[in-house]
């Protein structure tokens, strides 16, 4: 068994990363999952969070917002918006922040006594939090 | 014969043209490059994308559940064409291609008795429909102020379009842009979004079977929206290459026409001198004669 697979991770405006790897932690919708080589084709939602890559040629973290991954031959993880963790400032972090709780309150507005949406909304909020606290960012509340 | 100060100056005023003219194509030629980059970036993403989308819509799109944007409303009674175009003219045929193609396709739906409501995407493409589709238009979307398109731009788009579908203002949405195939050659397209079409190869080509998490329908559900914003960002790229292709070679030909007239102009500007001089040389001539 091979013990690297392809990885690519693509945005709409450019794309990040095109390797071979031996591991990539993805934040799916439903939870974290690790694809490694030969694993079973999946696709899966992704969640505001880390991708941990693990490559030979040593290991690269990204900040994805949100998107898919398709694991089959190799793995493309198609991202809304992504970028290298180290080129996340506070100032991104508080933009893409920004726009979760701007959403949040027009969807709370939009679908009262609607829990599905607003739910939706509060979860990918939680998320951004959730993931600026974990890369030791201030999520100023 | 106009007089050579008249001449004078007309070819002083071309020769100034000339070089707005030559200004434009270079700037269209280094913003071309710019935005064929982007195209060109964009499209790994779109691709891929697609070929997901596809496979997914073969697999679960047929059920009774699939979602409205994939099988649409089950009615085709109201059409919402989505015109783009620049922002800016003086980019040859661009505007006005795309304006003819929204303009026939209007044609054809309201002689099928369709109602149709349009959003128009750049300025130039609006005022060139106002006159004859004014009354259908329901939107406008302004880029002037951005310098690039970034794809929130389109998921801006993408995200009034959705909501005017969950409105149920309209049942199959259809998107106008040009094709950019090189310098000389953009094709003005239609494109239907909602409800979602695809390539066929895509979809049979691919036989992977995949586990999906969470289920089909969820994340097909997510991907659609998505889709949409992909599909008009694509389109948007591909109108910002044309516009400037399509400018670049409209400077090329104005350039090259100035040049041309300058060398006519100064023909003419030649001749009516030595026919100044001539003319002179007589009077003097015939004058001494006369003595």
């Amino acid at each position: 068994m091979a013990n690297t697979m392809q990885f690519d991770l693509v945005s709409p405006e450019r794309r990040l990363a095109s390797l071979e790897v031996s591991a990539v932690q993805i934040p799916g919708a439903d939870g974290d999952l690790t694809a490694m080589p030969g694993h079973a084709p999946v696709i899966t939602n992704l969640r505001p969070g880390i991708l941990k890559v693990e490559a030979p040629s040593g290991n690269t973290d990204y900040v994805v917002t949100g998107g898919f991954a398709e694991m089959g031959e190799g793995l493309s993880v198609l991202a809304e918006r992504a970028l290298p963790l180290d080129e996340l400032s506070q100032d991104a972090f508080d933009e893409i922040l920004e726009e979760a709780k701007s959403m949040y309150k027009r969807v709370e507005e939009e679908f009262q006594n609607q829990p599905g949406p607003v739910d939706d909304a509060a979860k990918l909020l939680s998320d951004m939090v959730a993931m600026g606290e974990q890369i030791g960012l201030n999520a100023n509340k | 014969m106009p007089n050579l100060k008249d001449l004078k100056n007309r070819i002083e005023s071309v020769k100034n043209t000339r070089k707005i003219t030559k200004a434009m194509q270079m700037v269209a030629a280094a913003k071309l490059r710019r935005a064929q980059d982007a195209a060109e970036a964009s499209r790994p993403y779109s691709e891929r994308f697609n070929s997901v989308l596809a496979s997914l819509a073969a697999s679960a799109g047929n059920s009774e559940s699939a979602p409205l944007l994939l099988r649409g409303t089950g009615k085709q009674d109201v059409h919402l064409l989505v015109v783009m175009t620049a922002e800016r003219g003086l980019c040859g045929g661009f505007n006005s291609s795309i304006a003819k193609l929204a303009r026939n396709y209007a044609a054809k739906l309201k002689d099928s008795g369709k109602q149709i409501k349009i959003i128009t995407v750049g300025k130039k493409g609006r005022d060139a429909i106002k006159r004859d589709l004014g009354q259908y238009f329901v939107e406008h979307v302004d880029l002037s102020e951005f310098k690039s398109i970034k794809y929130t731009n389109a998921q801006s788009i993408a995200k009034a379009l959705l909501a005017r579908f969950d409105d149920n203002e309209y049942d199959v949405a259809t998107i106008f842009y040009s094709k950019f195939v090189n310098v000389v050659t953009q094709i003005p397209t239609t494109q239907q979004i909602i409800p979602a079409t695809f390539d066929d190869q895509s979809s049979t080509s691919d036989t992977t079977i995949y586990d999906y998490e969470p289920d089909e329908e969820t994340i097909l559900a997510d991907l659609l929206p998505r889709g949409v914003a992909t599909q008009i960002f694509s389109a948007l790229l591909e109108n910002g290459a044309s516009e400037q292709g399509a400018r670049m070679s409209a400077m090329d030909n104005a350039t090259r026409n100035a040049g041309d007239m300058i060398d006519k102009l100064t023909i003419e500007f030649n001749r009516s001198r030595q026919a100044v001089i001539t003319n002179e040389l007589i009077e003097i001539i015939s004058g001494a004669e006369a003595l």
